[in-house]
């Protein structure tokens, strides 16, 4: 494992404690995320709260680590719904004849006409708000787009040479798909999906700082961000690291996600 | 250029498509929203009104009609431009939104000049440098891009309006109280885009014709300019649906964090009010810019690569993807 | 003669590598100088570094590197631009990548014109037409104003050219200026640019063919790992080589007289050559049209018949566009032909289906130019040979003992099972392809360009293991290629096609000798020979 830039190390690094901190919170902080303490509201950070803490007294730090597993939630969950949908729908497109490829295209198309916040939105109308109608909802409209890719994919490899050769050998169709077409699709469509997950999160925490993912008092970066807008003049710390807390995660997600792209095309740097 | 004309044509063919989808979407969802349609259609479990409402509701939309009649009469509505009526606002919904758009046109326009201007700025200032310098620029580029919206708004307001207090924190108008909410919405795609521009300069600044233009003596912002951008450009333009959707949901976001008007707070307040008109009919406006932009973009490509103008149009379908 | 261009001792390394190391040569006023060598011999570093392209963390030194006497060390960039375009000249291989395929070839001229001249824009417009017409454009008017794409690679290259000698300039360096262009055309470009050689002009060639650059050289220097090995005038290069490197560059390559020997110095395995046994394939009338991009289907072969004996080598040339691939694709069952019919040993393709069709695919394998495209980028070479086995049904446990026993057929050995195709070198590459072919024991193999993105002295290795695959197995070839000379060593018959038809066919001896067609005749005196100019 040489020739990994230390940057990369790092990501990875604080993406295991994003994960270890989704699983088993009480290991980074022996605070109450939900413990209101009407005396010491928007307090700044001090030794006894490192990130100070919100209108309510609660302690900002842990409301971030407590916060963690519904992020990250949103974020997989959502890319998860895509890729098991976008993945089927795809394969079928690439693989099926004309009409079946025609069919689903022209739905993917109508689909990509929808931003997906507004896409989300519709469906929160429709079904009310809160995390996982907002995991669906955004795990929804990002079918169409991994739709797209895995055709993409599936077709450029049905039509690479070596697919080519394999059946010069004489192997069946179904054979050289399961063998040769599928498995190359699929990797290039995970480290994608890799980098989705950081865009998903975004999109997850933009609905519940519109009010509408997951409900107060539950602990979430977005919905943190949401009543933190009405402090900004008098508590800097409750609306920078809820939101630092996002950022840092999308970028480490990415830098994971793009490494394991350029390894994949054979070009670590 | 009979070509060109018959490639238009496709266009204009299959955006129709995909209008004719997102209406019939729009049906859809208001046909299999759990309970009575009419229900749905003025608010919902929640909302209470009036047996004259439903009354009114019912006869309007036709539900009492058979599915196929109301979907044709949906089809027709939505196609004159009728997007039914706010029963939160009580008036048309295209009346809605047409008192809102201003606001969020002048709102989306800034913000795709700042990042624009920003991104195809550093990438050709930054691509194939040394290697500190794409490093920083990466580096920038991938903190903008993975920073929402609505944290650098805070952050922004912070520092300008509550910080040094140069700057208005709300409000929808004048110049000044645009300047916070373009940067907010711009930023983060300015910083997508630098990252895409950025890569696809580096790969073309690579290609034997632009060695050959070094070789005829050609200045290295000269060679950027004339060959090298116009190459760069066209995975950008392919990101059209990426740019729309991040500009008009950005739009929703900002206008909430900053209390501007505009289409934004208006689809925010009616998803509060479960106002299935309004969401439905800015969702298929948002269908409708999407199919626009698309046409543009495909006349776009046109222009950046004359030899599209040769192929039929079939093979307009080439330069699509990488969405 | 006064030299133009002096190097002495210059040494090009990127980081810790060093690809150039030490060389010295000189161009005289007048006259043309080739560099040749094979893929990374450092050749095209050199040419890029005499203008000032060496590439990005490159440290270039040199004893001396001058230019009509300036030191060409001390450039700044604004220098530089001076001199490039406006005093060298420069001429990248395939025009269709080098030259802005967005923009009008004209404009491409302009450019120079406009950076090195003081004409104005209406005697710039003049000048383009002039210049594309002293390059054999005809038309020169309309061409100016079309895209690269809308120009055959010939007439590309020659407008690439153009860019090149529009600044006046007093050296031009062409870097493979024929590589990418059929025969035919890499003949009328080469007798361009040796026009373009006058008093004033010189010229710096560099290529990997030895053939083409006896055409057109007065002097030659052999590049191997970044160092000159030897150098001198043309004739006595080619005709007394001094060095082993030289001679062995030579003879591995494949031309008429070379023919039943060996190049690459290899000792011939035992035995004699067979003799053409049965007939293995039998191709009666095909024809295959397909629909173009502008929706006008056209004939992309046309009535073409043959046979393929076991042992025997049936080569198919043609220049690009003429129908060989789409030929080889029918014969392999591939492509449906329009009308005709394939017979792979008795049985027709367009009898058989399901299980029998793929029991008859053993028959005929296959190999590809690129053979790394031609493997699943995921499979070891160990796996690659053990699904060709199980497809030729032999038992799991033979398979590992079968597939060494394929790799020492083609000469590697249990030791490359591990490896990843990347790992290996093109040659090994082509190899390890051979060896899959080879897995379910076939009657046939088509040859589709196996040799056309090899090096000289691997193409050589190929050759000859394909020779003695040959003897050893009796396995037939069908070999597609462009290079007459390669065709001319291997085949014991050729068909030569153009436009989808087969224009003549029949021993190789000869159709090269006393060719018939008009077009097979054109052809032939197009081959670049090893003769000194």
């Amino acid at each position: 494992m040489k020739g990994i830039r230390p940057g990369v190390w790092l990501a990875a690094l604080v993406l295991v404690l994003l994960v270890a901190a989704a699983l088993a919170p009480h290991l980074f902080t022996g605070q109450d995320p939900l413990a209101v303490d009407s005396a010491r509201t928007l307090q700044p950070p001090s030794a006894e709260h490192l990130l100070g803490t919100d209108e309510n007294g609660r302690d900002v730090y842990s409301r971030i680590v407590f916060g963690t597993r519904t992020s990250l939630l949103l974020g997989f969950g959502a890319i998860a719904i895509a890729l098991v949908g976008g993945g089927l729908l795809g394969v079928l497109a690439g693989l099926g004849n004309r009409f079946v490829e025609g069919l689903i295209m022209r739905l993917s198309d109508v689909g990509l006409a929808f931003p997906e916040l507004l896409l989300a939105l519709v469906v929160i109308t429709v079904a009310g708000g809160g995390t996982w109608n907002a995991l669906v909802a955004i795990g929804v409209a990002n079918i169409p787009n991994y739709a797209r890719v895995v055709r993409a994919q599936t077709l450029s490899i049905r039509r690479s040479t070596y697919v080519e050769a394999a059946h010069a050998l004489g192997l069946s169709g179904p054979r050289v798909v399961l063998r040769h077409v599928l498995p190359n699709a699929v990797k290039p469509v995970l480290i994608l999906a890799t980098i989705g997950v950081g865009t998903a999160l975004v999109a997850g925490s933009a609905l519940s700082f519109l009010g509408l993912g997951t409900p107060p008092p539950e602990p979430e970066w977005g919905s943190m961000l949401s009543t933190a807008r009405n402090f900004i003049s008098r508590a800097w710390w409750y609306g920078v690291f809820p939101g630092a807390a996002i950022t840092l995660t999308v970028i480490s997600v990415t830098v994971v996600g793009r490494w394991l792209r350029l390894r994949s095309e054979g070009r670590t740097s | 250029m009979n070509r060109v004309l018959r490639l238009i044509g496709w266009r204009l063919l299959a955006g129709a498509g995909v209008l004719w989808g997102a209406a019939t979407l729009s049906f859809l969802v208001i046909q299999f929203t759990p309970g009575d349609p009419a229900q749905a259609i003025v608010g919902g479990e929640n909302a209470a009104p009036t047996p004259e409402v439903i009354a009114q509701v019912t006869r309007e939309y036709g539900l009492d009609r058979p599915w196929y009649e109301q979907y044709l009469s949906h089809l027709g509505r939505v196609l004159h431009g009728d997007l039914g009526t706010s029963y939160r606002l009580h008036e048309p919904v295209t009346q809605a939104i047409g008192e809102q758009a201003g606001a969020t046109v002048e709102l989306a326009l800034a913000a795709a000049v700042v990042a624009l201007t920003l991104s195809v700025a550093v990438a050709l200032a930054t691509a194939r440098r040394r290697r500190w310098v794409r490093g920083a620029a990466s580096g920038a580029e991938l903190l903008v891009a993975s920073t929402p919206s609505f944290w650098l708004g805070i952050l922004l307001l912070t520092v300008f309006s509550f910080g040094l207090r140069i700057l208005p924190a709300t409000g929808s108008h004048g110049f000044r109280s645009l300047i916070l909410p373009a940067f907010a919405l711009a930023l983060p795609i300015a910083g997508v885009l630098g990252h895409v521009l950025r890569e696809a300069l580096e790969e073309v600044l690579e290609e034997p014709f632009i060695v050959s233009a070094r070789t005829r003596g050609l200045a290295d912002l000269t060679v950027r300019l004339r060959h090298a951008l116009r190459h760069a450009l066209t995975p950008l333009v392919t990101m059209s649906g990426y740019w729309v959707g991040a500009l008009l949901g950005g739009a929703v976001i900002t206008e909430t964090l900053f209390t501007r008007q505009g289409i934004g707070r208006l689809l925010i307040s009616a998803v509060d009010a479960k106002d299935l008109p309004v969401v439905l009919g800015v969702v298929l406006l948002s269908a409708g810019i999407y199919v626009l932009v698309n046409l543009v973009v495909d006349l776009l490509y046109l222009v950046i690569d004359p030899r599209l103008r040769e192929v039929p149009a079939a093979a307009g379908r080439v330069v699509e993807g990488a969405a | 003669m006064t030299a133009v261009l002096r190097v002495e001792n210059l040494r090009i390394g990127f980081g810790a590598g060093t690809v150039v190391d030490g060389i010295s040569f000189e161009v005289r006023r007048g006259e043309c100088l080739a560099l040749v060598g094979e893929s990374g011999s450092g050749k095209s570093v050199t040419a890029r570094t005499l203008v000032g392209l060496t590439g990005d963390g490159a440290t270039v030194r040199a004893d001396a590197l001058t230019f009509d006497g300036r030191d060409l060390t001390r450039l700044r960039e604004r220098d530089w631009r001076a001199i490039r375009g406006g005093r060298i000249g420069f001429v990248l291989q395939d025009a269709l990548v080098s030259l802005d395929p967005l923009r009008r070839v004209g404009k491409e001229i302009d450019e120079v014109l406009a950076a090195h001249t003081p004409l104005s824009r209406r005697a710039r417009a003049e000048r383009i037409a002039e210049l594309l017409a002293q390059v054999g454009v005809p038309e020169p008017g309309l061409r100016a104003r079309q895209l690269p794409h809308e120009l055959s690679g010939g007439l590309r290259q020659r407008a690439l050219i153009a860019t090149a000698i529009a600044g006046e300039p007093e050296l031009i360096i062409a870097d493979e200026p024929t590589t990418a262009l059929d025969v035919t055309v890499q003949a009328q470009v080469l007798d361009l640019l040796a026009k373009l050689k006058s008093e004033d002009r010189s010229l710096l060639i560099i290529s990997h063919d030895l053939a083409v650059v006896s055409r057109l050289a007065d002097r030659v220097a052999v590049m191997k790992d970044g160092r000159i090995v030897e150098q001198g005038p043309v004739h006595q290069v080619l005709r007394a080589p001094a060095h082993d490197y030289t001679r062995s560059l030579l003879a591995a390559i494949p031309a008429e007289h070379t023919k039943g020997t060996r190049l690459s110095g290899t000792p011939a395995p035992p035995g004699e050559r067979r003799p053409p046994g049965d007939v293995v394939i039998r191709v009666d009338a095909v024809t295959k049209s397909f629909r173009g991009p502008d929706g006008v289907a056209r004939q992309a072969v046309r009535d073409v018949s043959f046979t393929l004996r076991a042992a025997e080598t049936v080569g198919i040339v043609g220049e690009s566009g003429s129908g060989k691939t789409t030929t080889a694709r029918i014969a392999l069952g591939l492509t449906e032909p329009d009308s005709g019919s394939v017979q792979v040993g008795g049985q027709a393709w367009s009898e058989v289906t399901g299980r029998d069709r793929r029991a008859l695919r053993r028959s005929v394998q296959v190999v590809y130019q690129d053979p790394l495209a031609s493997f699943d980028p995921r499979y070891t070479v160990a796996k690659v040979l053990d699904e060709a086995l199980a497809v030729a049904a032999v038992p799991r446990e033979r398979r590992r003992d079968r597939a060494v026993e394929l790799l020492e057929l083609v000469g590697l050995d249990a030791r490359h099972l591990p490896r990843r195709p990347l790992q290996l070198s093109g040659g090994q590459r082509q190899r390890v392809a051979v060896a899959r072919a080879l897995a379910p024991r076939p009657a046939v193999i088509v040859c589709d360009e196996p040799v056309s993105a090899l090096d000289v002295s691997v193409q050589a290795q190929v050759l000859d293991l394909l020779d003695d695959v040959q003897r050893r197995t009796g396995v037939a070839y069908l070999f597609i290629s462009h290079d007459l000379g390669v065709v001319h060593h291997a085949c014991d018959r050729v068909l030569v096609m153009k436009d989808g038809q087969v224009v003549e066919q029949g021993p190789v001896e000869t159709v090269f000798t006393s060719p018939e067609h008009p077009y097979t005749r054109e052809l032939i005196a197009a081959i670049p020979r090893l003769t000194a100019a």
